[in-house]
Order: C-alpha cells, then sequence, then structure tokens
C-alpha cells in the first residue's frame, strides 16, 4: 500500500499546493517541500528496511519484489494497477524525492508568478517520474509515462527563458512521437501475447517470454527503444535536450536532467532487454556504436558553448552515453557502473543546474562573455562549482568516476574499440570542465560582479549534495549492492550476456 | 603502529578540509597552524611508522592495512587499504618531510598572499592526495590518488586565477596530464582482465606466473602504464606543460613540479616492476624515453632565460635520469636519486623564491647579476644545491645517486655503453646549465639591488635541505668508498638488484669518466659566462646558433606543433559546430511540415467557386482511382 501513498502523496499534495498558493506562496512552498521531504523519508526507511533483504543478509526464498501492490482495473482489458519494487525502483525512487526536495528548495525565490500552478506541475511530474518507477502494468506505465509530460511542458512553455515556447514544443514533440511509437509496440506485444496465451494482460510479468519471430521482436524492441532514446538521449535523437535543458525554469532543468533522462535508462533495463533479449542482442553493436559517438560528441559539443547551462545541458548527452553504453554491453560491471552514473549524474548535474541558476539569479546572464573572475566576489559558491565540475568530469573519490570507471572496465570486456574511444571521451569531459571553471570563476573579474555569496537555504542544499557524492565515491557499496538483486534477476531474464564478443576467459577475471 | 598508517593521508586530508570549510573566517596564523601542523603531524607518524618498520620488519616484507571495501562487482574488490613495504616507507618519508619543509617556508613566503588558506588548503589536500598514491595498495586507489595530486597541480598553477595566462597554463597542466591518464586507465582495465584483480601484489604474483617473459600483454600494459608516467612525470612527448606549470607559487613548484607529483610516475613503474621485467621491450622504451629526455631537456635548460623555467627543465631532465635507471634495471638506483633530487631540487626551488621575493618578482637571469653578496644563503643554497644537481664528486648527494644510475647502466645488461654515453653526456649538459644559471645571477656585476631579505622562516628550510643535500648521499656509498649501499639493502625487499653484465670499465674509471663531464661542464660553463661573455653571445646570435636556440628554447617546437595539430581541430569541430548540426534534421523536418501548412493553407481561401471546383476534382480523382483499380 505504500507504493501508492508514494504517488497519491505527490497528486494530493499538488492539487493542495494550487489551492493554498491563493491564501500565500510561501504556504505553497512548505506544503510542497513537506510533500517532496516525507516522501524522501518513506523511501529512506524503506531503503534502510530492506536494505538486508537486498544485501542478501536475510535468508529465505529470494523474490523479485520486496513489495507489491496489484489491484483490477480495467479488468476486462487485463489492465491492473500493479505496482512493485526491486532495488532499482527504490535507489530511483529515493532519488525523484531527494531532487524534488532540492527542486522545490531552489525554486524558492527564483519562481515569484503562478507560484501554485508551478508547484502543482512539479509535484505532478514527480508522481508520473514515481509512477513510471514503480508501474509493472504496461498499460499503467504508459499512463504515467504519458504524466510526466504534460507538466514538464507547462514547466518550461510558462517560467522557462527567452525561447521557452520553441524548447517545450520541440520536447514535447520528441517524446510525444516517441512515446507513440512505444505505445503501438506495447498494444502489439499485448495482441501478440493473447494469441499465444489466450489471456489478455499488459503485466509485465506475463509478457515476459512472449515468444516472438525475430523480425516482430526486433520491431516491437525497436518502439520501445525509440522511447527510451530519446529520453535518454541517444544520439542523434539529442537535439531536444539542450533546448529544453537551457529554456526550462531551474527546477525544470533538473528534474529533466536528474530524473527524466534516467526514465530512459530505467526502460532500457526493465523492459527493452528482458522483454526482447535476442533483438536487443542483435541491436546492441549499433547502440554501442552511438553510445559512443554520443560520448564523444556531447562532450565536444560542451566544449563548444558560450551558455553555461547549454554547457551543462551537453555533458548529460556525453554522460548518458556511459549509461547506454553500460546497458548494452550488459555484463555486471557495466550494468553496475551504468546505474551508478545513473545516481551520480543525478546529483552532481542537477546541482551544477542549480548552480548555474544560483550565478543567472544574481547576475541576470549566463554567457560566459559577461562571466569571468566570480570566485573574487562568490568564493562559496565558485568552490562548490568547482567540486561538482570535477565530480562531472570523473574524479575519483567521487561519485560520477565509480560509474563511468566501473563502465569503462565492463565494455572493455566486451568490446576493446568502443571502450577505447569512450575513455577518450572521458579525457574530453576535462575540456568542458576546465572551461566552465575557467570562464565562469577564474580570469579577471572585469564586469566587477559584487554579489551575494551562497545563502544558509543554498549552502545546505549545495553542501549535502557534495557530502552525498563523496559517500557514493567512496562507499559506493550499499548502493551496488542494492541494485544487485535486480541485475540478478535481469541477467536471468535476460539468460545471457547481451553483447556476443566474448573474450575467452580462461583467466581469472571472471570470479 | 601499523594501524595508524591512515592518518598518513588523513591527517593532511583533514587540514584541507578544515580550511576549505572554515579557512577564510580564521586568522592567519591559525590558518598557518593548521597548514603546518597537519604535515608535521603526518611527518611524525611517518617517522614512527618507519622506525617500527625498521626495528620489526614485517614478514614478507609488507604489511596491508586495510580500512573498507571501496566497491565489490563481480570480483572487483578493491579496498580503501595502504600497503606498507620499504618503498612506500621511503617515498613517504621522503614526501612528509620535505613538505614540512617546504609548508614552513610557504607561511612566511605567501605572507602577504590574499588566498592564503585557500593555498594551505590546496597543499594540505596534495600532500594527502600524494601519500594516498604512495601507500595505495592496489591500482585503484593509486588512480585516485594520482588524479588527486593532478587535481591540485591544477588548482596550485592556477591559483592566482586573475591572471588567465596562469589558468591556461593550469589547463595545459591538467590536460596534457590527463591524456596519459587514459593510457594508465586502459592498463588497468587489460590488467585486471587478464589478471583478475587490481591489488597490486597479488597483481604482480599472478602475471608472474600466467605471463611468459616477452609476454604481448605485458608489453601493451608496460607501455600503456608508461604512457601514464609521461603524463604525470613531464616526460618526452607529455613534458611540455610542466615548464608553464611554472606559473604557480614557488614552494608548489618546489613541491608539486620538482619534489614529489612529478616523480610519481617513477614511483608507478618501479611499484609494478615485476611487469617491465617480464616486458624487456617495455622496459627498453623506459630507458629510451628517460634518455630522450633527459637531453632535450638539458639542451632547452640551456637556452631559458625565466630562472623557474632552468629548473624546471632541469626537473624534467632528472626525472629523465630516473626513467633511465628504471629501463636498466637499476630499480634503487631511480630511488636514490629520487630522493637526493627531492632534496636539492626543492632546496633550489626555495632559494629561487628567495631571489624572486628579494628581486620584486623579477624572473628573468639576464636582469640578475652579482647577487653573491647581497644574498649570501641563496648564495650557498644555490651552490651546494647546484653542485648535487651537477654531481660534485665526493661532497653531494646527487654525485652518488647518479652516480649509482650511470653505473648500474654501463654494468647492466639491459643498459650497455650507447645509453650511458648518452646519460654521459647528459651529465656535462647539466653541469653546463646549472652553472650557466649560477653565474648569470649570482656572479658578474650588480645589476639591481635586492630590496628585501628573507627571514628565518624562509631560511630554516632552506638550510636544512642544504645539509641534506650533501649527507643525503652518505646512505648509499659506492665500494671504492667503503661498500655501504645501505638505501640498496633497505630495498632490497622489494626491488631486486641490477643483473650484472660485462662493463668496459672498472666502477671508478666510469666514475672518472662522469667526473670528467662534469669538470668539463663546469669549465665550459665559467669560460662562457664569467670569463668571456661575449662569446657566449656571439654563439647565440651566430646563424645556426640562433635558430638552434630558438628551436631548444621553445623546447624543440613540441608546442609549437601540438598547437597545430591537437587543439584545433578540436576546438574548431566544437566552435563551428556550436549549435549541433544533427539539429539541421529535425529543423529540416520542420520546414517541410510548415511548407505543407502553407502550401494547403493557401487552398483555404474562403471562395465557394473554389470549394465547389475542388470537391468536383476529388470526386472524379476518387472514381478514376477505383474504377481504374
Amino acid at each position: 500500500m505504500i507504493l501508492v501513498w508514494l504517488i497519491v502523496l505527490l497528486l494530493v499534495a499538488g492539487v493542495l499546493a494550487a489551492a493554498v498558493a491563493r491564501i500565500s506562496p510561501t504556504l505553497c512552498r512548505w506544503v510542497a517541500l513537506a510533500a517532496t521531504a516525507f516522501g524522501l523519508l518513506l523511501s529512506v526507511q524503506l531503503w534502510i528496511r530492506n536494505y538486508g533483504a537486498l544485501a542478501g543478509f536475510t535468508l529465505g526464498e529470494p523474490r523479485q519484489w520486496l513489495l507489491e501492490f496489484d489491484r483490477p482495473w480495467i479488468a476486462g482489458f487485463g489492465i491492473h494497477f500493479h505496482l512493485a519494487l526491486d532495488g532499482l525502483s527504490l535507489l530511483l525512487v529515493t532519488l525523484t524525492f531527494l531532487l524534488g526536495v532540492a527542486s522545490v528548495l531552489i525554486s524558492w525565490r527564483e519562481i515569484e508568478d503562478g507560484v501554485g500552478f508551478f508547484h502543482f506541475n512539479l509535484l505532478w511530474v514527480l508522481a508520473g517520474i514515481v509512477g513510471v518507477f514503480l508501474a509493472v502494468d504496461l498499460f499503467l506505465f504508459y499512463f504515467a509515462w504519458e504524466l510526466m509530460l504534460v507538466p514538464m511542458y507547462f514547466l518550461i512553455a510558462i517560467w522557462g527563458h527567452e525561447r521557452r515556447v520553441y524548447a517545450a514544443v520541440k520536447f514535447f514533440l520528441f517524446t510525444q512521437l516517441s512515446g507513440l511509437m512505444m505505445l503501438v509496440a506495447i498494444l502489439a506485444l499485448y495482441f501478440q501475447h493473447y494469441q499465444v496465451s489466450g489471456v489478455y494482460s499488459f503485466q509485465y510479468t506475463d509478457l515476459l517470454g512472449t515468444p516472438l519471430t525475430p523480425r516482430l521482436a526486433t520491431l516491437l524492441m525497436l518502439g520501445f527503444f525509440a522511447a527510451f532514446a530519446v529520453k535518454l538521449p541517444m544520439f542523434p535523437l539529442h537535439t531536444w535536450l539542450p533546448d529544453a535543458h537551457t529554456e526550462a525554469p531551474t527546477a525544470g532543468s533538473v528534474i529533466l536532467a536528474g530524473l527524466l533522462l534516467k526514465t530512459g535508462a530505467y526502460g532500457m533495463l526493465r523492459f527493452v532487454l528482458p522483454l526482447f533479449p535476442d533483438a536487443a542482442h542483435r541491436f546492441a553493436p549499433v547502440a554501442i556504436g552511438l553510445a559512443v559517438a554520443g560520448i564523444l560528441y556531447g562532450a565536444l559539443l560542451a566544449y563548444g558553448q558560450t551558455d553555461l547551462k547549454r554547457l551543462v545541458a551537453y555533458t548529460s548527452v556525453s554522460h548518458l552515453g556511459f549509461v547506454l553504453l553500460g546497458i548494452f554491453v550488459g555484463n555486471r560491471w557495466a550494468l553496475q557502473g551504468a546505474l551508478m552514473t545513473i545516481i551520480a549524474h543525478g546529483l552532481s548535474t542537477g546541482t551544477l543546474f542549480m548552480l548555474v541558476g544560483m550565478i543567472q539569479e544574481r547576475t541576470h546572464t549566463r554567457e560566459m562573455a559577461r562571466l569571468g573572475g566570480l570566485w573574487e566576489t562568490v568564493p562559496r559558491l565558485s568552490g562548490a562549482g568547482l567540486f561538482f565540475v570535477l565530480a562531472s568530469i570523473g574524479l575519483p573519490g567521487l561519485g560520477d568516476f565509480v560509474g563511468e570507471f566501473l563502465v569503462l572496465l565492463g565494455s572493455y570486456r566486451a568490446v576493446l574499440w568502443p571502450t577505447v574511444l569512450a575513455t577518450i571521451g572521458v579525457l574530453c569531459s576535462t575540456f568542458y570542465g576546465l572551461k566552465f571553471v575557467a570562464r565562469a570563476f577564474h580570469g579577471p573579474n572585469t564586469n566587477r560582479w559584487a554579489l551575494p555569496d551562497l545563502t544558509p537555504r543554498e549552502a545546505t542544499l549545495v553542501g549535502s549534495m557534495a557530502v552525498l557524492l563523496l559517500w557514493l565515491g567512496l562507499y559506493p557499496q550499499p548502493v551496488l549492492k542494492s541494485f544487485e538483486p535486480s541485475l540478478h534477476w535481469l541477467e536471468q531474464a535476460v539468460s545471457r550476456p547481451v553483447v556476443g564478443f566474448h573474450f575467452q576467459t580462461d583467466v581469472g577475471g571472471r570470479r | 603502529m601499523y594501524s595508524y598508517v591512515w592518518l598518513l593521508p588523513g591527517l593532511p586530508l583533514l587540514g584541507s578540509l578544515l580550511l576549505i570549510v572554515f579557512g577564510p573566517r580564521l586568522h592567519r596564523r591559525i590558518v598557518a597552524t593548521i597548514g603546518v601542523g597537519s604535515i608535521a603531524a603526518a611527518t611524525v607518524v611517518a617517522g614512527l611508522v618507519t622506525w617500527t618498520f625498521l626495528a620489526h620488519p614485517p614478514a614478507g616484507g609488507g604489511v596491508t592495512v586495510r580500512l573498507w571495501t571501496w566497491m565489490d562487482v563481480e570480483g572487483l574488490r578493491p579496498g580503501i587499504a595502504f600497503y606498507l613495504d620499504a618503498l612506500s616507507v621511503l617515498m613517504t618519508l621522503v614526501i612528509t618531510f620535505v613538505s614540512t619543509l617546504i609548508h614552513f617556508y610557504s607561511v612566511e613566503y605567501m605572507a602577504g598572499d590574499e588566498g592564503y588558506s585557500r593555498f594551505f588548503a590546496y597543499m594540505n589536500l596534495f600532500v594527502g592526495s600524494m601519500l594516498t598514491l604512495v601507500l595505495a595498495d592496489n591500482l585503484l586507489l593509486l588512480y585516485l590518488g594520482w588524479e588527486g595530486v593532478g587535481l591540485c597541480s591544477y588548482l596550485l598553477i592556477g591559483f592566482w586565477y586573475t591572471d588567465p595566462a596562469n589558468g591556461r597554463a593550469a589547463q595545459k597542466a591538467f590536460i596534457v596530464t590527463r591524456v596519459g591518464d587514459t593510457a594508465m586507465a586502459l592498463g588497468l582495465f587489460l590488467l585486471f582482465h587478464r589478471l583478475g584483480t587490481l591489488d597490486i601484489q597479488a597483481l604482480l604474483q599472478a602475471a608472474q606466473q600466467q605471463w611468459p617473459a616477452g609476454s604481448v600483454y605485458a608489453t601493451a600494459v608496460g607501455l600503456l602504464l608508461l604512457g601514464g608516467a609521461c603524463g604525470k612525470s613531464a616526460q618526452v612527448p607529455l613534458q611540455t606543460w610542466l615548464p608553464d606549470a611554472m606559473a604557480g607559487p614557488t614552494p608548489t613548484s618546489a613541491l608539486i613540479h620538482a619534489a614529489t607529483m612529478v616523480t610519481a610516475g617513477v614511483y608507478l613503474i618501479a611499484r609494478t616492476h615485476t611487469l617491465y621485467e617480464l616486458a624487456p621491450a617495455a622496459q627498453h622504451a623506459v630507458a629510451v624515453v628517460g634518455l630522450v629526455t633527459l637531453l632535450m631537456a638539458g639542451c632547452s635548460a640551456l637556452t631559458q632565460n625565466d630562472i623557474k623555467r632552468v629548473l624546471a627543465y632541469s626537473t624534467i631532465s632528472q626525472i629523465g635520469y630516473m626513467m633511465f635507471a628504471l629501463g636498466v634495471g637499476a630499480w634503487a638506483a631511480a630511488l636514490f636519486h629520487f630522493m637526493t633530487h627531492a632534496f636539492f631540487k626543492a632546496l633550489l626551488f626555495l632559494a629561487a623564491g628567495m631571489v624572486i621575493t628579494a628581486m620584486h618578482h623579477e624572473q628573468n637571469i639576464f636582469h640578475m647579476g652579482g647577487l653573491r653578496r647581497e644574498l649570501p644563503l641563496a648564495y650557498w643554497a644555490f651552490l651546494i644545491g647546484g653542485s648535487a644537481l651537477a654531481g660534485l664528486p665526493l661532497v653531494t648527494a646527487g654525485f652518488y645517486s647518479k652516480g649509482l644510475i650511470l653505473w648500474q647502466a654501463l654494468a647492466s645488461p639491459r643498459g650497455g655503453t650507447g645509453l650511458w654515453a648518452g646519460a654521459v653526456l647528459g651529465v656535462l649538459l647539466t653541469s653546463l646549465y646549472t652553472f650557466r644559471l649560477i653565474f648569470l645571477v649570482f656572479h658578474g656585476e650588480l645589476q639591481h639591488r635586492p630590496t628585501h631579505r628573507p627571514g628565518w622562516v624562509m631560511g630554516l628550510p632552506v638550510a636544512v635541505l642544504s645539509a641534506l643535500s650533501v649527507v643525503g648521499g652518505f646512505v648509499n656509498l659506492p665500494p671504492y668508498l667503503g661498500n655501504r649501499p645501505w638505501l640498496e639493502q633497505f630495498l632490497e625487499t622489494v626491488l631486486p638488484a641490477p643483473a650484472e653484465g660485462q662493463a668496459p670499465l672498472s666502477e671508478l674509471g666510469a666514475e672518472a669518466v662522469v667526473s670528467l663531464a662534469f669538470l668539463l661542464g663546469l669549465g665550459l660553463a665559467w669560460w662562457l659566462f664569467v670569463r668571456r661573455r661575449e662569446l657566449a653571445t656571439a654563439l647565440a646570435s651566430s646563424g645556426p646558433g640562433r635558430w638552434l636556440h630558438r628551436w631548444w628554447y621553445t623546447d624543440w617546437g613540441m608546442d609549437w606543433l601540438y598547437d597545430r595539430l591537437f587543439v584545433p581541430p578540436v576546438t574548431a569541430f566544437a566552435t563551428v559546430n556550436r549549435s549541433d548540426a544533427v539539429d539541421l534534421i529535425y529543423d529540416g523536418m520542420a520546414a517541410v511540415a510548415r511548407a505543407g501548412w502553407e502550401g494547403l493553407s493557401v487552398t483555404e481561401n474562403g471562395r465557394l467557386r473554389w470549394y465547389a471546383a475542388a470537391v468536383v476534382a476529388g470526386t472524379i480523382l476518387f472514381v478514376a482511382i477505383v474504377a481504374l483499380l
């Protein structure tokens, strides 16, 4: 039941926040903060309570789900309101609430108009995201998938920056078109399953292992893949991302980069690989190639930008390339790396967007030419910026490094040359990272900025994120362990490593 | 005592954290106390650890202290774990000791600087990372320290951030060393997948058991790790960042870009020496890289006019000697030279810092001269440090360490006369550029009178390092001087003695040749820069001389080459493609849709006749299609 509450909490709080905003905008903010913080508490508590089961301490029959909630919804079509939680979704839900809290806090001063509707949209996007991470009925999943889209559209189109409408429409079209492809694939799978079994069902566990001809499997796989690849985003489907991230208000960028992109990665892991293992296996070389292209292309384009926010946006293309690479390489190292990157990137890039937002709030610009020398006037903000840039370029000791290292380590076993190129991609991240620091914080303060440094609210927010990244970087074990059971199930469903270019395992590396 | 090993990196890191969080609000005196105190405390710990290590040598030569498991994925189980053996004990001791002296020196040197606490925060972070690097029990933790010191180097080169030139130098250092790190990371992947572990001791053992001599994997790993070492230790072809790194504060140059960090590559190769013994080709590559570097940098040092750049090239060249030693299998000798070099190069930089502050931040040696009476302490420091660097026989530390390298290069079957001769030529160059520097700065006529005399806080470390530059070599005396190879014996448990081969000369004879090269360089320097200055000028301004001077002055044009070869493609692609060419596809689709909309909206013109005609035409078309089908 608690799984339903996690979603209902956000939906109700959204309505409530919109209602009380008429009385006082501050009250509305507090409502949103309370809801997200309570959700965070709930999910952390869920994690702690289930940690024993995840880490394999408690004996007993291993189950796929830690928690489940299943009620018939539209019984005639075999549609269930079916939510389920495993280690993977648990951590992603926790991340959702964490970034939810951050988004509310970061909007505290930034959003002045339409406070009520803003928080309504914010909370409803989060509800959609939580739904996506929990739904194991494909109809419900698609429902939640669309639920994320509309409030996000409003967040960009109403509270965004100069070219907000263009960006919002572009975001909507890309996501909607690819989402429709997924819908078609879901329905086809549904009917195929009926033909084989005589039962109408949208249940994930029922649809697993539905026999498909290779041709059909490839087509359906591509339908799912399209939706997730756009969200991820995969090169060359990424062009909505820089516009959407740049034009969105800070909270919107945080949610986009930290969470919405991750729903794509989650979908690949939860649906594309287990539902269509053979088709995904055949498709892996293409996906790996595009992943590596994205890593390099994103890094180089980030380096070319002159708008701080656009720079950070392009780094996401590069980092999510590592996630895609890890998913399609598919051995344990690479998968753990991909998941770790998902979490760490959510924190580091999310915070970078917040910091850019703070800079923009103070200077009213994101243009590098108008910035520079900020260290002189806001040393704490600049130091924080340096820290998160370093996290983003994969400095060991911080979370992102663990993820990218594991991905590369795993992919080295499977494919040599793409790994070499991806490793060069890490080098390229240095270019944009150092450019960010040099153009924003270092150099002479030619514009004579004299700005207020981090407020206690901002410092707490940024400081906690820094602590979390250090924790992930130095002791990622609890997170890795929590992912393990999910990956175990995934490997069983896929029943063999996804990529076929096996090295001989004559030497002791494998265990 | 061993269970307290974590304090070694822990104390400096704690100091750094305190300074980062509270530094700006603290009084300068407290900042200095934390900054120097944390390092001094680490030195005390290092001393105690060394004492324990000597008193009760651990079984098997090493002891592992595991704090926690860093990550555990499918057989990858690196720990946050430290490994103490003779090699790491020696490195730790030298690093902490020299760091303490340099931190102490900085209290006065940086006294007037705005970023006082920031400076000590970065320096402490550096020491913490460096100690992590040398104490790491596995290659992944080593890599953490490796990147950490690279970061601190970047931060300290760009310490005075308001000048974009410093920022550029810092970025160059970070990026060039990260090129090497990319190779090193690939080496780590290869090692893990072939040997199944990244724990250094287990890995070396597995390599020895599984790989035959000359194994292609050992060679590949050896070359990839050499790539990493070339980046960090500024060896050809990745040496170009180090001269620019002199943009940082002088204590930084002394500690990071001379005494400790840049020797990390030497440490890495010494640490993984088993792999190189399995891969003679890779080991030979190390020797060649070292030799080429030491000669090229020696020539470049001859032409520089910035006091710190001369020292920077000399650092590159001396690390070249260490690499050369590793390449010929003179493992212990490389570490011996690391130690003496840390003393005398730190000394030279600290003395240079005295000169620079005394001369109002003038760094051009041609604007100095005759300072020997004005700055006697700096003069003596330079004389001692320079003599050690050039290898003044018998009374300087550098003579013993470099002598050992050269002798073993000649005697070892992995060395040979050719390599040896090249390295002896290097001795001549070293002596020549060192005394050129000393003569130009301290002899001749007084050009500018210094205004500021260093106080005792700067003086004390210089005095201590001067003493060490003399006595530091006595820890390992050659056979013809009593045969007391203490250091080699100490390192014996980790690093094997070089294989004995046929040498064409006796050890004493070889030393005589080296000493002759030293004297020749000294004499030449005296002749050219004291006796007949105009000769040097004439030589440098003659046709080929000018060309050669320019070539060497620009580091053999390698910066020029890289700036044309590697930088333009990246920047051009990034700039030209700033607005993302891929988006053109979607813009095109949008344009087609828009054109379609415009085309169709023409038909919606509100004229009834037009509509009626369209309906009729449509019907005819429809009927025609049905009829035809």
